[in-house]
């Protein structure tokens, strides 16, 4: 019985371990700004909504929102085609030095990004693509795809060779087997390396601030980072822009759950 | 059964990405490292190992290499011990189990710099919610003492749960039966775990050590939001460093200097725990 | 339809000779089969015609048109896999419809073809399934339906029955017997079951380790083996192999533990020789009878109208049939005998048929 309850006891613990930092956040977002100053209370006595409105009205926080959303968006299709494709051809055709060259891709998601920042920056800036969704799209598109070959590599394997043989045999060529009969079979994989795909492009920093210098194509966590205030630090205003980025991807994660810990595990037992 | 097409039309887009995006700007970072430039002024002088001879008698950088060396064997100890205890903890099946999963993934999925500037504020030494708990006045991210402290703490927080998840993936390969064969065998659970379940999560642990290795030492975006290197640099990790002499004095020379540096610490950390593995899987 | 020949095939894996030298014609419209333990290569070939292996030697002609460079696609060939390979995404009707649409065929026609397919495989109340929604029997005649939708060239069937149970097993041999003479497609079967091989074709080959031992009509090779592993590998239960002695050269005569008898033989043996005899050449009773031999019984197998009998001759072991009236138990005494016509000599050194 008392096994039971330390069990609970330790369980409520690391659930608040993990959430409660959060939930500061969210009551921090709520409080008029001369209640931050104030401790105790804890809790806000007059909540009020007003540092989200002003997250929108006086930062272009809608365009960074939205340049947030196109670039990884737009990642995760670029990563899954590229990815897919080479995925396919190591696991179903012949391909030299197969070894090599997965252990080549695996090795590019060890580099340090650091390392890779000044000549990217040069050969951005010499492109004229600085404050462009296309640097980043594409940095994160190749940064993306160790990741994405893996998984698919481990769920394409699982699909038997005799049906994408069948498919030949039937009339297919090795693309037409690959988008008719491959691709359909992969659905949960190709789902698990989106959703992967889309969170790390959604919260890189590095390359964002790099790359980035006005809000035109600035992202959010390049925004949140840099916030402002003119005399003090808009605590308020930080925490409501937080929460509203956090929204959506604990969503992601609660109905995701699943599917993320497989594609994250997949990586590890397999290896 | 091998088909004769050739896959190579299919691995070409993947590969040519990979590297015009990672090789080639490795490849030219080397060449920037011997090279004096800054970026603005359009300078460019070929000096040879000149910038490597500098780095040796940096003591920033020391300094930087110091701190970064602590806070990646600070980290990854903590956050594998605690990921560890909570796996095992999880590790049986409850209710509410699959809810638990996904709210210790959240730490993770969030951004590190909302992660960052989330504990800035409870790290805050007058309005921060640490100090009234705890009724104390402590400048946690202005004591040159605190602070590394400080960033190691919300590092552990942020991704103790993934290295949680893993392990407990890791955990559950393990077959039911050895556990009630050492029972019957009149085991403890101390020394189940010591003599069973350590020595069967091996592999799984090495390579969650491998991946949270490289990513504390590697570490920016968490660090530098968060206090900024400072204060007097004493949470200046090598990134952080490498950023500065890159974007904020614009030495592309010296800065690629320290980049390639980091590149060739975690190359050697890489082939030091890929060598651990591949004996291991032997 | 079409006739297929090889011409010194050959095949090898890296540094492994998978394939020796093959040299074949298989006629137009013709049922053959490739037979032989698991390992002699039989896939190999098979997917060397259908052209998912390439060769590492010789050449393969379809109605003396050179495939070799062929992709599957441009030799109109149809293979029916082991494991069956339906495609698991899509129903009966859209699996067995896949090859006509692929051909970019008018979809009234693609409906038309399918719907006469599901007819002849007995498959109509099941067009909407999913494979996993099959039996393994149902499965078979959706991939079979795959198949000869397309009325290819040739047939190419890797051993498709042996997922199947026993009775599954007989029933759909009768099911590809009828369906080969209603269709005529050249067909090329490969399996490790001789007995499938026997009642299916119309020629089989045996091989063994990358090499064909014999080729020609089963009956052919039932009676008259080639050498020992064509003897021991077609028939079963096995022939019987009795080691003996040269006693005489002109005119001939053996020693077989103690029988001496004049074997027909077309070549001179170096040393000794190995008698065989199939079992259902081999009669043991109670009573003895004209030249039988004495022997101990040891043990009786019902096989429904006969017995098959395992005796003790001496110091060698024989397998015989009995009449279901003898009445032989395990340890009795009984007599066994057999015709020189029967008997099959093989050189004892080099295996061959004498």
């Amino acid at each position: 019985m008392t096994k039971r309850i330390s069990f609970y006891l330790l369980l409520i613990i690391a659930i608040l371990y993990c959430l409660c930092p959060l939930l500061w956040q969210f009551i921090t977002s709520l409080k008029p700004d001369y209640e931050l100053t104030r401790i105790p209370p804890i809790l806000p006595e007059k909540p009020t909504v007003a540092h989200y409105i002003s997250i929108f009205k006086g930062y272009p926080f809608s365009r960074i929102i939205l340049n947030s959303t196109i670039v990884a968006a737009s990642t995760t299709i670029f990563s899954l085609i590229v990815g897919s494709l080479c995925a396919f051809g190591l696991t179903k055709l012949k391909v030299r030095y197969k070894a090599i060259i997965l252990g080549f891709v695996l090795s590019v998601s060890m580099f340090p990004p650091i390392a890779t920042v000044s000549p990217l920056y040069i050969i951005i800036r010499s492109l004229g693509l600085r404050d462009t969704w296309w640097a980043l799209i594409i940095t994160y598109t190749t940064f993306s795809l160790p990741l994405s070959i893996w998984i698919l590599t481990n769920f394409f394997k699982e699909i038997p060779d005799e049906i994408y043989l069948a498919a030949r045999i039937d009339g297919c060529s090795p693309f037409q087997a690959f988008q008719k009969i491959i691709l359909p079979l992969s659905g949960p994989g190709i789902f698990t390396t989106a959703i992967l795909v889309f969170i790390f492009s959604w919260n890189e920093f590095l390359f964002a601030l790099t790359f980035t210098s006005t809000p035109n194509s600035r992202t959010i966590p390049v925004a949140i980072a840099l916030f402002q205030g003119i005399h003090e630090i808009p605590w308020g205003d930080i925490a409501a822009a937080s929460v509203t980025v956090t929204v959506p991807l604990v969503i992601l994660v609660f109905v995701f759950q699943r599917r993320i810990i497989e594609g994250l595990t997949a990586g590890a037992i397999k290896s | 059964m091998n088909s004769r097409e050739k896959g190579d039309k299919f691995i070409i887009p993947a590969l040519i990405m990979l590297s015009c995006v990672t090789i080639y700007p490795v490849l030219y970072v080397f060449y920037l490292s011997l090279q004096r430039r800054l970026l603005i002024f359009d300078i460019s002088r070929f000096v040879g190992f000149e910038n490597y001879l500098f780095l040796f008698r940096d003591d920033r950088f020391w300094n930087a290499l110091k701190n970064t060396a602590y806070f990646t064997v600070a980290s990854v100890s903590l956050e594998l011990f605690l990921g560890l205890s909570i796996a095992v903890l999880l590790n049986r099946p409850f209710r509410l189990r699959g809810l638990t999963r996904a709210v210790i993934l959240v730490p993770w999925a969030i951004p590190t710099v909302v992660s960052a500037r989330m504990w800035e504020w409870v790290y805050n030494t007058d309005f921060g919610i640490l100090n009234f708990i705890i009724g104390s006045k402590i400048n946690w991210l202005g004591s040159p003492f605190w602070a590394i402290h400080a960033a190691i703490f919300m590092d552990v927080w942020k991704t103790t749960p993934f290295v949680a998840i893993l392990l407990m993936a890791g955990l559950q390969v393990i077959p039911h039966e050895l556990y009630q064969a050492a029972k019957v065998d009149g085991a403890g659970s101390w020394t189940t775990f010591k003599r069973i379940t350590l020595p069967l999560l091996k592999p799984v642990i090495l390579v969650v050590l491998l991946f949270r290795t490289l990513d504390a030492f590697r570490v920016f975006d968490a660090v530098y939001v968060l206090t900024g290197g400072g204060p007097a640099n004493t949470t200046e990790t090598l990134s952080i460093y490498a950023y500065k002499v890159l974007f904020q004095t614009l030495q592309f020379g010296y800065g690629s200097t320290l980049s390639v540096v980091v590149f060739l610490c975690i190359g050697s950390i890489s082939i030091f725990y890929i060598k651990l593995l591949s004996r291991g899987i032997k | 339809m079409a006739e297929v020949k090889f011409e010194k095939v050959k095949k090898s894996f890296k540094d492994v000779m998978v394939i020796r030298e093959l040299d074949l014609t298989i006629e137009d419209g013709e049922f053959f089969t490739f037979v032989g333990p698991s390992g002699c290569g039989k896939s190999t070939i098979l997917n060397m015609v259908a052209g998912l292996e390439p060769l590492t030697g010789g050449r393969i002609y379809f109605d003396n048109i050179l495939v070799n460079e062929l992709s599957p696609k441009d030799r109109d060939v149809a293979m029916v896999f082991q494991t069956y390979a339906l495609y698991p995404h899509m129903t009966v009707y859209e699996n067995i419809a896949f090859p006509l649409k692929m051909k970019k065929l008018d979809a009234k026609i693609v409906d038309r073809e399918v719907k006469r397919i599901v007819g002849i495989l007995g498959l109509e109340e099941f067009q909407q399934r999913k494979p996993k929604e099959l039996s393994g029997g149902q499965r078979q005649r959706v991939a079979l339906g795959r198949a000869i939708i397309r009325r290819p060239k040739v047939f190419l069937m890797d051993e498709p029955l042996s997922n199947l149970d026993a009775r599954l097993r007989i029933e759909m041999r009768a099911e590809l017997k009828r369906i080969h003479q209603d269709l005529k497609i050249t067909t090329i079967y490969v399996t490790h079951d001789q007995g499938e091989a026997m009642s299916l074709s119309d020629k089989i080959a045996v091989l063994l380790q990358g090499e064909i031992q014999q080729s020609g009509k089963p009956l052919d090779v039932y009676l008259k083996p080639a050498n020992i592993f064509v003897g021991g590998f077609i028939g079963s239960p096995p022939m019987n192999f009795l080691t003996c002695s040269l006693q005489n050269l002109r005119p001939v005569e053996v020693n077989c533990n103690g029988l001496i008898f004049s074997p027909i033989m077309e070549d001179m043996p170096k040393k000794g020789v190995i008698m065989g005899i199939r079992p259902e050449d081999v009669s043991i009773s109670v009573e003895p009878s004209g030249d039988s031999v004495e022997v101990s019984v040891s043990l009786v197998e019902p096989a429904g109208s006969f017995n098959w009998v395992d005796a003790q001759w001496g110091r060698v072991k024989i397998k015989g049939t009995a009449k279901v009236n003898e009445d032989l138990k395990a340890g009795s005494r009984a007599f066994m005998k057999f015709s020189v016509e029967k008997v099959t000599v093989f050189d004892a050194v080099s295996g061959k048929r004498l």
